[in-house]
């Protein structure tokens, strides 16, 4: 245990000085914050059987995978997929198979080969093939007309996927790309039956049939959704449990009631720091905690169209006048908000070294210097001293509240006048992607620390629907493009950190505030679930058990 | 003319019941003897608008000023009612807070009543079509609860202090309208009212010089029964995020975000702004039922 976790125990014990086996219960969850991995495997015996219970803070648009991009539809409705590949939770980022049983790669890096697991099962009892995985790779990469999916840019790179065999499907690719593997491990990309898909290419939008730990039995909109264990699972002795019922509770105040009051066992996003408190000062050891840095920031977006903000002076004095260091120390006891880190998640492979990143505009540890900074640069944009501008923010508490008012804070220390506009958040995407605002609170969350998907959303506007900043920049796209193909991992590192230094420093477009911190508290009966950097993975439940009690 | 006090409107000032007035001081001690629970709801609001004028100068803290190394900090000498999230001083902020209030309670009742007061004696005047196709219109909107109506305007023009006053004072207009037109269809059977018309006056005139002060005592307690539900939805519709943004002071604002979150930790985030804004709203309302008392002839008398 390190030392910041025995100061974390040490607060803990001054607050709640009643429970030595509540220490136990802390350290063992706040390992996993401090090792920024997840924590280790318990040794206990896995007990089959009962019904897991977790809640869902919203409900999902439809049930296909390719097409969604929200938690609310992956935490229901993973656990009746399977992958072709999927990240290892214990050992993240590690790749490992889930229905592909090996793979290679070829020396050129242009072709994929995986073989495919004998004997998995459908849910309707048909046997899964190649096929299978040849058309939801289709589906995916060259969705038909009418056919949604989101991520297929990540796809851009694959020429055609084959299937020769029963058990071998084949990827080859137009160029190398680093990130293949790694996308091949999506867990958006369930893999789906072929027969289904030649008749309507639509119907996993609202019909569940996959090779999963558990078949689909109903979802009651506005209530909930439930699964039962899958008899035929692939893997052997799997899932421990019987069931599952995911509840949908929108407000965070009942879900946090429903966590605490023992009617769902934990809710698998990510909870605030207030209420992990709570719930370890009502539940005692009857709850753990396991936190994880996330991959997911908050980001402050500017509009490069509108005046002054089309000069990068004004884009560098904002971004210089926000004191990071200080938002990680204060706004980590109020919000699940933690990391200082620049386009890549602090501490992953492709992650800017703190002393690199703080020669960047924004992230340098002297706030009166860089107040002094931003004060002249205003000045020399010609905006005077009280310029007033709007901030639109989603009216969503956590973590966007908090951080606005501390962006408005920080501003205001260096004479702007900011007013905040709160937005619900249908009209506040539409003004977003419309333009129709002057600064705005943006967010970006991946499941995977991969430089390709975190630095896409910074492209010039017109090559990348996820920026709203309004520029166009060639020098970006080329430095993309470059780290992209790039498979020495020191040639890619330089150049991703180069991308960096003309986002954030150079031109100052847009840029995060803070990167999240993921707070899982749930009931200690419930094992076998491994925290991971991204909500979005790790949901199949298949090594889920609960301990009797 | 003792006889003739039973002619005059059955709401509505007349000159009798104006001499029977106190004046001055002995006004303020009458009402004091006679209303002594809308006397206090008279002092509370007065010291609201004491609080809101003088906000900036005994304030004791910048209600916008992070301090956070006194975040979530209780109440005690340094800060009386505590700090939020943010180590901002919740006193300070109920005090800018009631600036907001008060704007926004002041504004959209007046417009409110006023705007109901006209329409409805205009309506009750004119009679006929005008007066069925203005009641009609105003039955469709005071069938949706006010809350609602108000939550739809403020949804659909989007936040701020403009569009949150306008969304308080549209569900108040056919209130006060229906309240006011009551009067108005008696009034316009007065002997005066008839020698204006005979006179040759028109219909503006009327309507404006002789009808409408008639009704002022019905729209006097209707103001004040308003400001204080105004001063409530406010409050309503900042919790619900649709009303005034942060950092911006504002008593429901206080209520939301980080006040639920830490309700445990720190209460005194939402108790404080809670106790402000149920004293505001039962200072109106007793007001409101003792002004009611006393301009109410009916009342007078019984």
């Amino acid at each position: 245990m390190g030392t910041q976790t025995e100061k974390v125990v040490r607060e803990y014990a001054r607050r709640f000085p009643r429970g030595v086996l509540l220490m136990a219960a802390l350290a063992f969850g706040f390992q996993a914050w401090t090792a920024d991995t997840p924590q280790a495997a318990t040794p206990e015996t896995p007990q089959p059987g009962g019904e897991l219970v977790f809640a869902v803070g919203a409900e999902p648009p439809s049930f296909d995978g390719h097409r969604e991009t929200t938690f609310a539809m992956i935490h229901p409705v993973a656990p009746h997929y399977s992958l072709l590949l999927k990240f290892d939770a214990d050992n993240y980022p590690k790749i490992v198979g889930d229905l592909a049983e090996s793979w290679t790669v070829s020396r050129d890096g242009l072709t994929f080969t995986f073989k495919i697991r004998d004997g998995v099962k459908f849910h309707d009892g048909s046997l899964l093939t190649a096929r299978d995985i040849k058309a939801t790779y289709d589906k995916i990469v060259a969705p038909p007309a009418g056919v949604v999916s989101v991520r297929k840019a990540s796809y851009a790179a694959v020429d055609r996927v084959e299937a020769p065999d029963a058990r071998t499907v084949v990827f080859r690719l137009k160029w190398p790309e680093a990130s293949m593997l790694a996308n091949l491990a999506s867990p958006w990309n369930f893999i789906y039956k072929a027969d289904i898909l030649a008749k309507d290419p639509r119907w996993y939008e609202k019909n569940i049939l996959g090779t999963g730990p558990f078949k689909f039995v109903e979802y009651v909109s506005g209530s909930h959704w439930v699964g039962k264990r899958h008899e035929d699972y692939f893997v052997k002795g799997r899932p421990y449990l019987d069931g599952y019922r995911a509840l949908f509770i929108r407000d965070t105040a009942a879900r946090l009631a429903a966590v605490r009051g023992g009617r769902a066992l934990v809710e698998f996003r990510g909870d605030s720091p207030a209420a992990r408190d709570d719930l370890v000062r009502a539940l005692g050891d009857k709850v753990v905690v396991q936190e994880s840095t996330w991959i997911c920031a908050l980001t402050l977006v500017i509009n490069a169209e509108k005046k002054p903000f089309d000069d990068p002076r004004v884009r560098r004095a904002l971004t210089v006048a926000v004191d990071r260091w200080e938002a990680s120390r204060v706004l980590s006891k109020i919000a699940f908000l933690k990391g200082v880190g620049g386009l890549l998640r602090p501490g992953s492979e492709y992650a800017m070294p703190e002393a690199e990143l703080t020669k960047l505009a924004g992230f340098g540890k002297n706030i009166e210097a860089s107040r002094t900074e931003a004060r002249r640069l205003l000045r020399e944009a010609g905006v005077p001293d009280g310029f007033k501008f709007t901030f639109k923010n989603r009216d969503v508490a956590m973590p966007y509240q908090p951080m606005g008012i501390y962006l408005i804070d920080q501003w205001r220390k260096v004479g702007l006048n900011v007013t905040q506009i709160v937005q619900e958040t249908g009209p506040y995407t539409a003004d977003l992607r419309a333009g129709n605002y002057e600064t705005n609170q943006d967010f970006a969350c991946d499941f995977m620390d991969e430089p390709d998907l975190q630095l896409f959303k910074y492209l010039s506007s017109d090559k990348s629907p996820a920026n709203y900043g309004r520029y166009k920049d060639p020098t970006l796209d080329d430095l993309y493009l470059k780290q992209a193909r790039a498979t020495d991992p020191a040639e890619r590192k330089k150049l991703v950190w180069a991308f960096e230094r003309r986002v954030l420093d150079e031109m100052a477009y847009q840029w995060p505030t803070l990167w999240w911190q993921r707070i899982i508290p749930q009931w200690a009966k419930l094992k076998g679930w491994k925290i991971t950097p991204s909500h979005y993975l790790n949901q199949d439940l298949r090594d889920v058990w609960l301990a009797k009690e | 003319m003792g006889e003739r006090v039973f002619e005059l409107p059955e709401i509505g000032f007349s000159a009798r019941l104006e001499a029977a007035m106190p004046r001055g001081v002995s006004a303020l001690l009458w009402f004091l003897r006679k209303k002594p629970l809308g006397a206090a709801g008279a002092l509370v609001i007065g010291g609201m608008l004491l609080m809101a004028l003088a906000a900036g100068m005994v304030a004791p803290y910048d209600p916008l000023e992070t301090d956070f190394g006194a975040m979530l900090g209780p109440p005690g000498r340094a800060h009386w009612l505590g700090t939020d999230a943010f180590g901002r001083d919740v006193l300070s902020r109920i005090m800018h807070g009631a600036r907001t209030a008060l704007l926004v309670g002041f504004a959209s009742s007046f417009l409110g009543a006023t705007l109901g007061a006209l329409i409805g004696v205009a309506s009750g005047y004119l009679g006929g079509r005008v007066d069925l196709y203005t009641q009609r219109g105003m039955d469709i909107v005071i069938s949706f609860p006010i809350i609602v109506l108000a939550l739809t305007v403020v949804a659909m023009l989007g936040s701020g202090t403009f569009n949150l006053i306008l969304a308080i004072t549209i569900p108040f207009i056919p209130r006060v309208s229906q309240v006011v037109r009551a009067s108005a269809l008696s009034i316009r059977e007065m002997p005066y009212i008839e020698a204006a018309r005979a006179l040759g006056m028109g219909k503006a005139r009327i309507i404006l010089r002789h009808m409408f002060p008639n009704v002022m005592a019905s729209y006097l307690v209707m103001l004040t029964a308003f400001l204080g539900q105004a001063i409530l939805l406010e409050a309503s519709l900042s919790f619900l995020g649709l009303g005034t943004a942060e950092p911006t002071p504002s008593w429901g604002l206080m209520l939301r975000g980080a006040a639920v979150e830490f309700a445990e930790r720190a209460p005194w985030m939402a108790i404080f702004p809670g106790l402000t804004i149920s004293a505001a709203v039962f200072a109106f309302n007793v007001l409101g039922d003792a002004l009611r008392d006393i301009l109410d002839p009916k009342l007078r008398m019984a």
